[in-house]
């Protein structure tokens, strides 16, 4: 219930203001935005589900409404209980996701700045049916970004090992895919996991604590917590 | 669900019974049972890894007289504000809820020959296993003048709990323009940079409520955990505040006189209006009376935790001399899983994994500005020995140290839950 006033008062500050300004976002200043959203949502022709659901056709759509995504209860949740995906319903999300859906497990801070919220929201509109106010744009479709040599990718991790080298994960990273200022790890697609992991390995991503834990997993240990977390359940 | 003394002690004797046959997995009837004293980082990590993992092959017993945990890690948030002292208490009932029986009482002698544990509520727990992580107790006679009776007008705050409150409370209560002062412990001790956290949070606190307040700190050692990172940001956050006398100043002679409320450094006397001893430290006194410590601390196997003593007695976190890694929460974790695993294999024949450690330790120096260091680790023939390192930089920006105080609350939630399920 508190949720749902929540965003109610939420989405009418917000319905304010983007009537008030009577502008649409500049949806090329979107993309360079929907960089830090990619790593997790593909978008476009080619795209699929990752880390979070694709996010073609987002405008209109029940939330958590993917047959084919494994949503957090919290997003469900929300979804189950009306919320739909508009400009301001974005907007109020992408501002902070979890003040509008508590428990879900896109690990993202939000972003505060409106004029940026309007861009990215002006470029996803883009990939949605009948885009109004907006010129149809040609779809983009964003692959996760690695030089990652396929045979690693292509190993066969096991989830027993994978369970047993967990518990090193878990002094941190919360097995039902809380997370509140470390990141959820569970039912990532297991490429997904492999090349965050080889990524921190190779010290490309920066946290020094991930740069350690994965600096000493070699690439059959790094398949198997890929394979045991890609089955948690939350 | 938690036993009371009566149906605890009925299965006690149930379990005597059937246990009478020490050799376990041979056997071929009746469970092999752990018993784990101790319910913090390393005991309720080591009683819960078991009993999830074993699915009921093992029973497993855990010994912890308080009902209500309260963390060392984050108490010293609670001290600076940041914090309330629910958010770092803990109770034991999800524990239960996994599969461990959870006794509170206080675990008083050991008997390596007939492999048991007695009680101070009367009776007895045999074991197959036996694993100690009663953290730490303080040596006597460390700091001239202080004694255990004298923790109310000078507390040690190095228990999380009631401690903590009563230190919160004299801080609070300090007259305008006071003296807070610290006897800071020699090494080897638990949470190296815990008294330099404790030291900030204080300040912060002080700062806000009274801030012509002083901080004297007392120390034996010339150098401490994260040093240039904790004088950086007390210059920064706390200029002129916090007068820190290392060893070179005559920070290792030091008296008190909890009466007089003074405290005397390198013969210079100065009253006091809080005193924060925190003295020497040893062992938990289980792992003595078990006899497996030598001098200040129980010498373990990094393969698997076991004593260099007792084959079958085990000892976690703070309790234990291994090597390389520090007493703190993290690592005592990180240690009983290697334990829990090596335990289980013993008895049971589960695949027992190469063992690794590692450790990160947070710290707080001022609201949003989180330091942290650690390191990963590996069982040798001699220890456990460290592998590779990192620690956060001086001049870091603000970004940074949010996002690493933010971690520590993950870690919070993370290792808590880790712990007790």
């Amino acid at each position: 219930m508190r949720i749902l006033r929540f965003s109610l008062s939420v989405a009418v500050a917000v319905f304010c203001t983007v009537a008030a300004a009577d502008e649409f976002g500049d949806p090329t200043a979107g993309e360079k935005i929907y960089r830090q959203c990619k790593s997790c949502h593909q978008i476009g022709s080619a795209a699929k589900h990752r880390i979070g659901p694709h996010l073609n056709g987002i405008f209109g759509r029940q939330a958590a409404s993917h047959d084919g995504f494994r949503y957090s209860k919290g997003l469900a949740r929300v979804g189950a209980s009306g919320l739909e995906w508009h400009a301001e319903t974005l907007d109020a999300f992408l501002e902070n996701p979890r003040a509008m859906a508590s428990g879900t497990r896109m690990s993202f801070k939000g972003l505060k700045n409106p004029q940026d919220r309007r861009d990215v929201i002006a470029y996803l509109r883009g990939f949605s049916d009948s885009p109004a106010n907006i010129p149809e744009a040609d779809p983009t479709a964003t692959a996760t970004d690695h030089n990652l040599d396929p045979a690693i990718i292509a190993l066969k991790g096991d989830p027993e090992y994978g369970e047993y080298l967990s518990s090193d994960c878990t002094t941190c990273h919360q097995p039902d895919g809380g997370d509140d200022g470390i990141p959820s790890i569970v039912l990532w697609p297991e490429e997904d996991f492999v090349v965050a992991m080889h990524a921190y390995k190779n010290k490309d991503r920066p946290n020094p604590v991930m740069q350690m834990m994965a600096g000493r997993l070699n690439a059959e240990e790094i398949a198997a917590l890929a394979a045991y977390f890609a089955t948690l359940d939350d | 669900m938690t036993l009371d003394r009566r149906t605890f002690m009925g299965s006690t004797a149930a379990a005597a019974a059937v246990l009478s046959a020490p050799t376990v997995k041979a056997a071929g009837h009746g469970k092999p049972r752990v018993v784990v004293v101790g319910g913090g980082a390393g005991g309720a990590t080591a009683a819960r890894y078991i009993a999830k993992d074993s699915k009921g092959d093992i029973d497993v017993l855990l010994i912890e007289p308080s009902r209500t945990y309260y963390t060392c890690f984050f108490s010293n948030l609670y001290i600076g504000g940041l914090k309330d002292i629910d958010d770092i208490g803990h109770t034991y009932g999800s524990l239960a809820a996994s599969g461990v029986n959870v006794v509170h009482d206080w675990a008083v002698g050991v008997d390596r020959d007939a492999k048991t544990v007695s009680l101070a509520g009367g009776g007895f727990v045999p074991y197959d296993k036996l694993i100690l992580s009663p953290g730490i107790d303080f040596v006597e006679g460390a700091v001239e003048g202080w004694s255990l009776a004298a923790q109310n007008a000078m507390p040690h705050a190095y228990k999380a709990g009631s401690q903590s409150e009563l230190l919160k409370a004299q801080i609070m209560a300090m007259p305008e323009g006071g003296v807070f002062a610290m006897v800071a412990p020699p090494n080897p001790y638990r949470c190296p940079p815990g008294p330099y956290e404790r030291v900030s949070m204080v300040a912060h606190v002080l700062k806000e409520t009274n801030p012509t307040a002083k901080i004297i700190v007392a120390d034996p050692k010339p150098k401490f955990s994260k040093m240039s990172l904790f004088q950086e940001g007390w210059a920064d956050h706390y200029a002129g505040m916090i007068d820190w006398i290392g060893e070179d100043f005559g920070g290792g002679n030091v008296s008190v006189d909890p009466d007089a409320m003074t405290i005397t450094i390198d013969g210079e006397e100065t009253q006091a209006d809080v005193c924060n001893v925190i003295p020497a430290m040893k062992a938990g006194r289980i792992a003595e009376l078990a006899g497996v410590t030598d001098g200040n601390w129980a010498p373990v196997n990094g393969a698997d935790m076991s004593t260099k003593a007792d084959a079958d007695i085990y000892v976690l976190g703070d309790a234990s001399a291994q090597g390389d890694m520090p007493k703190s929460g993290f690592s005592a974790n990180s240690q009983a899983k290697v334990c829990a695993n090596a335990v289980r294999g013993a008895l049971t024949g589960s695949k027992v994994f190469p063992a690794k450690f590692s450790n990160t330790c947070w710290s707080l120096i001022a609201p949003n500005d989180g330091v942290k260091v650690g390191a990963t680790y590996e069982a040798t023939p001699e220890k456990i020995a460290k592998v590779d390192g990192f620690i956060s930089q001086t001049g870091e920006s603000s970004d940074v140290r949010k996002a690493t105080y933010e971690e520590s609350e993950g870690w919070y939630t993370g290792i808590t839950s880790d712990m007790l399920g």
